[in-house]
């Protein structure tokens, strides 16, 4: 299987500290991949060198054939990576339909001009935009909630709109940044079937960053742990929960003397 | 206990002589509206950039300078010229004086905000102080001190007369042309794709830019419909009464205050604030009992800031919902 995004000796320094030390990486097409690590072990940093919020200290990033070493986010995102933040970062006072139609943003076409002339080419867009954002919002679980604001939806609804408005900008990739932080079993049994239904149903990849061990060994292909910025493993679930380094790294030297 | 005197006074007023305040009330909320212009600058800018961009007022007064260049100087229109010669020079002027300063904003923030972005607020502040002293300075090394004027162009022809209360066209012709300015604006910012933008831009910068915003352009975009609203302010006011270099300097205090006063970065509540000091300014400064007169206009207008930031810093329209609509 082809590659979707290749990251090569991707390095970050943070001043004295290298918060992530030339980790090889990559993710194929049609693939559930999830990054583990200890707090602090550089997961979120490499995400924001992935979407273009951090530019590497080193390295390079191929996604889809292109470059995307140090472009600006809403370029990268353009060529199709879409993500989500570890705390929730909807817009609060827009409805949960509007989140959806922010995501579009980049899809649409109608000029500042057009948009004040409602050419009918224009209308058809937005028509056309609307729809597909209600039917986003079905397919997220989110039925009968397009226009309460994202504030007043509850902690789960909120995930779900969040992965929702990713889904809006049409993304090759998607990379989800703790989903499941804060829901309880029940509402993360949900999103895992939710996550294997977006590989199936919307034919992308996902990159996922999961504290959860029961969802990371449930959907992911392929597992990348990271420690102190270093990759220490790599492997199927399977491969990871029986490796020693991993076992230590989570559970502190001794443990598996 | 205070708004009970205002109250007590106001109604006094009003049945001591109803059309008076009724013709103070109108020039009242004539005024507003063109405070109401500035006043949305300065709320979109802070809304988008949470920066008081202290040059707005400067950029007002010099797109009114500009706009008698282009009104009185080339065009050549005289109150002696048709209604329709000057109501076409009047939308001509607009449209040109409307471009010029959007890209005007633009240039600002490109030139002088854009790289302090992520510096201390302070940084911008100052900055912002610097580049009003500079637009200023722009207008009177170019227009001097000399005031300047295009009132007269509309005739002061009745547009209703009820009893002794009269109100001219040439006051209605600024409410003619500022209503469906803002109604236009409101409305792109609450339903267009860029208004989108610019709310999600102003509630959270690095997500918009994760969903595919340029948020650069984006801020472009605010800056040069800001521009574009106070060279609609500068084109009116240069129509109702004099003006010159330094006229954006007190002009854009009071619009701030405006702002403040609806709540900064409420859209609505600018051009609420707009109306409700444009009232207090007129009832202070033409209602004949017992007002305080235009001496004390100043510190009144002043006194309801830092009444506002004290008491209300959120302003009158409640919780700071950037950008709202």
């Amino acid at each position: 299987m082809a590659d979707l995004l290749t990251a090569t000796a991707v390095r970050k320094d943070f001043g004295g500290l290298v918060a992530v030390n030339d980790i090889d990486f990559t993710i194929p097409e049609r693939s559930i991949v999830s990054l583990i690590g200890p707090n602090g072990a550089g997961k979120t940093t490499f995400f924001n060198m992935l979407t273009g919020v951090y530019n590497p200290t080193a390295g390079r990033i191929v996604f889809a054939g292109v470059d995307v070493t140090g472009k600006p986010p809403h370029a990268i995102t353009e060529l199709g990576v879409g993500r989500t933040f570890q705390n929730i970062r909807l817009f609060s006072f827009m409805t949960a339909l509007e989140n959806v139609l922010v995501g579009m943003h980049a899809r649409l076409t109608g000029g500042i001009v057009r948009s004040i002339l409602r050419t009918p080419g224009l209308r058809r867009e937005e028509r056309v935009a609307r729809d597909r954002a209600r039917e986003l919002l079905r397919f997220s679980g989110l039925r009968g909630r397009d226009d309460e604001l994202a504030r007043n939806l509850p902690y789960g609804d909120q995930r779900r709109l969040e992965v929702a408005r990713a889904l809006a900008t049409e993304p090759q990739l998607l990379l989800l940044d703790e989903p499941t932080a804060g829901m309880n079993p029940q509402e993360t049994d949900a999103f895992t079937g939710f996550v294997s239904r977006l590989r199936s149903e919307q034919d992308l990849s996902v990159l996922l960053i999961e504290h959860d061990m029961r969802v990371v060994m449930g959907v992911s292909d392929r597992v990348t742990v990271l420690d102190y910025g270093e990759k220490i493993a790599e492997g199927t679930p399977k491969e990871i929960q029986h490796d020693e380094r991993v076992i230590e790294a989570y559970l502190g030297t001794g443990a598996t003397a | 206990m205070l708004v009970g005197l205002i109250v007590v006074w106001l109604l006094v007023n009003f049945f001591k002589d109803p059309s008076e305040f009724a013709a103070v009330f109108l020039i009242g909320l004539t005024n507003g509206t063109v405070y109401g212009l500035v006043a949305i600058g300065y709320t979109l800018v802070y809304g988008i950039l949470q920066l008081i961009n202290f040059a707005h007022g400067d950029v007002f007064a010099l797109s009114g300078l500009v706009s008698f260049t282009v009104l009185v100087d080339w065009l050549g229109v005289t109150p002696a010229d048709s209604t329709a010669v000057a109501v076409g020079g009047i939308l001509f002027t607009l449209v040109v004086v409307m471009a010029v300063f959007a890209t005007v904003n633009v240039t600002i923030e490109f030139v002088a905000y854009r790289r302090l972005r992520h510096a201390p607020r302070l940084a911008a502040l100052i900055t912002a102080i610097g580049m009003s002293f500079i637009v200023q300075n722009v207008g009177l090394a170019l227009y001097d001190v000399d005031f300047r004027s295009a009132s007269g162009l509309i005739p002061r022809t009745n547009v209703f007369e009820i009893g002794d209360v009269s109100y001219t066209w040439n006051k209605f012709m600024v409410i003619l042309i500022t209503v469906p300015v803002l109604v236009l604006l409101t409305w792109f910012v609450a339903s267009t794709r860029h208004g989108k933008a610019m709310r999600a831009t102003a509630q959270d910068r690095d997500a918009a830019a994760m969903l595919g915003i340029n948020v650069n352009r984006t801020i472009s975009v605010t800056f040069a419909l800001a521009g574009a609203l106070a060279a609609v302010g500068g084109v009116l006011f240069l129509t109702q009464f004099n003006m010159r270099y330094d006229t954006g300097f007190e002009l854009g205090l009071i619009a701030f205050t405006a702002a403040v006063l609806g709540g900064i970065g409420n859209l609505t509540g600018a051009v609420l604030g707009a109306t409700l000091i444009g009232l207090i300014q007129a009832f202070n400064e033409g209602l004949a009992w017992h007002a305080p007169g235009s001496d004390w206009t100043r510190s009144i207008v002043f006194g309801i800031l830092i009444a506002i930031l004290v008491f209300r810093p959120e302003g009158l329209l409640g919780e700071r919902t950037p950008e709202g609509a």
